[in-house]
């Protein structure tokens, strides 16, 4: 049943990854501009620019050209960067490993606080705890997230404190964590940026599911209110935040270009921005596929917690 | 059961609650000081309508107030009483009683189990919670035993399912397990039958009964339904508005009440066998001024309503059906023929065939599932996924609304279950009930006007309720509004589907004196949908009982309830509760 479940998502997922690959790719095709005449530039010869375009295979019909590229995602081989000449997943693995590691300590901190702190408000819901963390939550969530890491970087590195550093330096060929100052601010301001609609919703999830007709059952059997919430409460509030979280991990895996940019955080981010200024065309391909494909796989684990959370879901209905 | 109370002194009281008072937050009080005593291996049944305070006082039992509430005043002692008042316990102590001394079964089981847990599991976590049983093999064994008790299966597949593989009945039975599962002395039934099928609510009682007599447990029972009181209750306490107005044995309050209130209740519950002409009374609960003055009224004496009225019931069938006109019988006004509707493989109507003439009220009862909502919503063209065909005055209807011309919707009209949903709370009444008349082209404000106050008082609303809004009227008036909506058109149909399931006894019974009424005065039919087959001599002419998505059983209702042909029919009639 369950097995049966996931495949069902797995396959749907494919499905949207396919029409993800098109729809990329037809943006690129849609670019203004040739890439050949980008790459050489203005005074480039004709006959350069021929053997350019013939060996970027820009002479091939364009669905030649979806399958070879479509072809090349399967096996690994994502085409040669136009800029650097080198092979785009030598490019990209440092760059990829380097925003893995800032999303994942991000996460790593906000799920757990975010799940946390809204229990808590919920439970001390009116009370001076609920009302710090709904106002803070709400004075986070409207801030753009660029504000609140240039506030971090005002506060910790520059006019304030001095104690951070405001950008990364590691030498070129060095991995990011070897300096794991230099991933404070950047970590702190994601965690900042996406914990609040965790909270929120958790908050509101919970203080739904502590009225509920089961919660009350629990007490009127009996059962402590510690294991009252542990137990039965926070199961049932996790499913829709789940949801949320997925939502808050995905917009990591784009929204992380502006904090790479502002942090100069060697990630996919910035890659891609340096990509689309040299119409880095291959670059910009696989970057916009890997973050599609983060989107579903994260959507797909959230779904995942749905069904676990839910035992309607993975059970038949009663005969 | 027994219904003597001789010997009310000489055993010691389970559980003894005086004086108990509850405000809300803000400090009204809704609980006026309510006492009453709980006898082991006896049942008292709390009656009242909605907002009377009854569930209040049955968690008040348990030291529990819902969000809103204050912490009540007043004391409740269990059994020899040394472990103090439960209103005063500190919130370790009063757990230990929860589920252990005393326990609780909820209204609705579907949403008092917890969704996520197996049901084996809920019942082992009251046990365990409570120490009973060294051993969670022990408990096992325990928790076997006990869903036996309730008559459910008990092999460790059953109790590794979830609360939706169960049917109603039996997680309501789940429900009597878990509180059952610690051998309690006091157990608070909390409507535990109201959302059941006769039935299953038959079943439920008579675990109930047994169980408690079995085990001497005392049990507060609190209903709504005064005909579960005659069957489970010894004794019965009648609340109103926060206070117990009449409190004595059952047969003493039922056949014998003394306070008007219960009276005018007692009136108002329909029987099947239509003895009683429930309607003549004034609805009780905010539809008029109480009649009773304060908290402790004193029985009236005045007003003798008697039990067994003039039964002055509806005709069994038409007139018109005289041997002359039955060849040349004009076409009917409503005919369907072999509808049907599914859902992928699951068939919800199954090929419904019957005709409606023009002034005949039909009831189509059936319980949740049946397809007695389905079959109706076809009807009005809410549905418009069937095969089949439905004609109105012979004329074939096209299967949506939107397809329909209006003249056909102004023709049928339909009236909701819930007033709470189906009007608009932003709208005043007067402009909810002109819809329908700006929808048939008539836009001259004061004639639209005239038109909806002249529905409204056909349904007695009258002019001062044309400009409030839903959320100042109670739930009676709010059907009322919704149904002068249908009225006020002049529809040749109208489509009632379960309209009274959500209000109380009194304020149904002026609802079916109303549809009563105007079913007469104006000639219009009616399709009464309904699962409460107790209002079937009140309402209609004739009955069609609906299963699954056939109609099994169909005649006129004396004929259908007098000698069924049906087997769920004849089960449906045994099971009906009743008290006299």
């Amino acid at each position: 049943m369950i097995a049966k479940m996931i495949t069902k998502r797995l396959l749907v997922s494919l499905v949207i990854l396919f029409v993800v690959s098109l729809l990329v790719f037809v943006a690129t095709l849609l670019l203004p501009g040739d890439p050949a005449q980008a790459i050489l530039g203005q005074q480039a010869t004709p006959e350069r620019l021929e053997a350019l375009r013939e060996q970027m295979n820009l002479n091939d019909p364009v669905w030649v050209r979806y399958f070879t590229w479509i072809g090349g995602l399967f096996t690994g081989n994502l085409g040669y960067s136009a800029a650097s000449g080198g092979p785009v997943t030598a490019l990209l693995s440092d760059r990829i490993q380097a925003s893995l590691v800032l999303m994942g300590l991000a996460a790593l901190i906000s799920i757990p606080v975010g799940i946390v702190v809204g229990t808590f408000s919920a439970l001390k819901r009116g009370r001076a705890f609920d009302h710090a963390a709904t106002g803070t939550t709400l004075v986070l969530a409207s801030l753009p997230e660029f504000v609140i890491g240039i506030g971090l970087v005002a506060l910790f590195s520059t006019s304030v404190f001095k104690i951070l550093p405001s950008v990364t330096m590691a030498p070129p060929g060095e991995a990011v964590w070897n300096y794991p100052v230099q991933l404070v601010l950047p970590t702190i301001t994601l965690v900042l940026v996406v914990t609040p609609y965790i909270v929120r919703m958790m908050r509101g999830t919970m203080l739904e599911v502590m009225n509920s007709g089961f919660v009350e059952m629990a007490r009127l059997k009996g059962v402590p209110e510690r294991q009252v919430v542990l137990r039965h409460a926070v199961p049932h509030a996790l499913a829709p935040v789940a949801q949320v979280i997925a939502i808050q991990l995905a917009w990591m895996a784009g929204g992380v270009v502006v904090i790479e940019f502002l942090f100069r955080y060697p990630g996919i981010g910035q890659a891609l921005v340096d990509a689309v200024n040299n119409r880095d065309v291959q670059v910009v391909q696989a970057i916009s596929i890997l973050i599609a494909a983060a989107y579903i796989v994260v959507n797909l684990l959230a779904d995942l917690v749905g069904i676990l959370t839910n035992p309607k879901l993975r059970t038949e209905k009663a005969s | 059961m027994t219904t003597n109370t001789m010997d009310h002194d000489s055993v010691a009281s389970a559980l003894c609650a005086t004086d108990v008072r509850v405000q809300t937050d803000a400090g009204v009080e809704i609980l006026h000081g309510v006492s009453f005593t709980l006898q082991p291996g006896r049942i008292l049944a709390l009656v009242g309508e909605s907002g009377s305070g009854k569930t209040t006082a049955g968690l008040a039992c348990m030291g529990h107030f819902r969000q809103g509430l204050a912490k009540g005043t007043g004391t409740v002692h269990l059994g020899d009483g040394e472990m103090g008042n439960i209103l005063e316990l500190p919130a370790a102590q009063l757990r230990g009683l929860r589920g252990k001394t005393i326990s609780y079964v909820p209204q609705d089981p579907a949403l008092s189990l917890n969704p996520s847990m197996r049901i084996g599991e809920q019942i082992t976590e009251t046990l365990r919670v409570h120490r009973v049983g060294a051993t969670d093999a022990e408990r096992r064994l325990r928790v076997t035993e006990v869903l036996a008790e309730v008559g459910l299966a008990n092999d460790p597949a059953y109790q590794r399912r979830y609360p939706h593989q169960l049917s109603g009945g039996q997680q309501q039975r789940v429900g009597i397990a878990m509180a059952f599962a610690c051998r309690p002395s006091v157990i608070v039934l909390d409507e535990p039958t109201t959302g059941l099928d006769v039935t299953t609510q038959a079943v439920v009682l008579r675990t109930i009964d047994e169980l408690a007599a079995r085990h001497q447990v005392a049990g507060l029972y609190i209903t709504h339904d005064l005909a579960v009181v005659a069957e489970i209750a010894d004794e019965v306490a009648v609340m109103l508005e926060g206070d117990i107005v009449e409190h004595g044995a059952t047969d003493q309050v039922l056949f014998a009440p003394q306070h008007s209130y219960t009276r005018r209740l007692l009136a108002a519950v329909p029987d099947l066998a239509g003895k009683r002409r429930v309607g003549q009374v004034e609805a009780i609960t905010g539809e008029q001024p109480l009649i009773v003055p304060g908290p402790h009224g004193i029985p009236d004496s005045t007003s003798t309503t008697p039990l067994v009225d003039d039964a002055k019931l509806l005709p069994g069938t038409m007139p018109r059906t005289t041997p002359a006109d039955t060849a040349a019988e004009t076409t009917p006004l409503l005919r369907l023929r072999d509808l049907s509707l599914s859902y992928g493989q699951h068939k919800v109507l199954d090929g419904i065939d019957f005709q409606l003439r023009e002034g005949e009220s039909m009831m189509l009862l059936g319980e949740s599932g049946s397809g007695k909502t389905t079959l109706s919503r076809c009807v009005a063209g809410l549905n418009d996924a069937y095969t089949g065909s439905i004609e109105l005055f012979g004329e074939q209807l096209a299967t949506g609304t939107r397809s329909r011309s209006s003249e056909d919707r102004r023709r049928i009209q339909y009236v909701f279950q819930s007033p709470f949903s189906s009007l608009n709370p932003r709208r005043t009444i007067a402009e909810s009930v002109g819809v329908p008349l700006q929808m048939s082209g008539i836009n001259d404000k004061h004639r639209r006007r005239m038109l909806v106050l002249e529905a409204l008082d056909q349904v007695r609303l009258g002019e001062r309720f044309m400009d409030r809004r839903p959320g100042d009227l109670s739930g009676g008036e709010r059907q009322r509004a919704a149904i002068a909506r249908a009225l006020v058109n002049a529809p040749s149909l109208l489509v009632c589907d379960e309209i009274t399931s959500a209000l109380d006894v009194s304020v149904q019974a002026s609802i079916l004196d109303l549809l009563r009424t105007l079913q007469t005065d104006h000639n219009m039919s009616m399709l009464f949908v309904t699962h409460n087959i107790a209002l079937a001599r009140h309402i209609s002419q004739r009955l069609a009982v609906l299963q699954k998505g056939k109609i099994v059983d169909f005649g006129t209702t004396d004929d259908v309830l007098n000698n069924p042909q049906h087997s769920y029919t004849q089960e449906l009639l045994a099971n009906v509760p009743a008290f006299d």
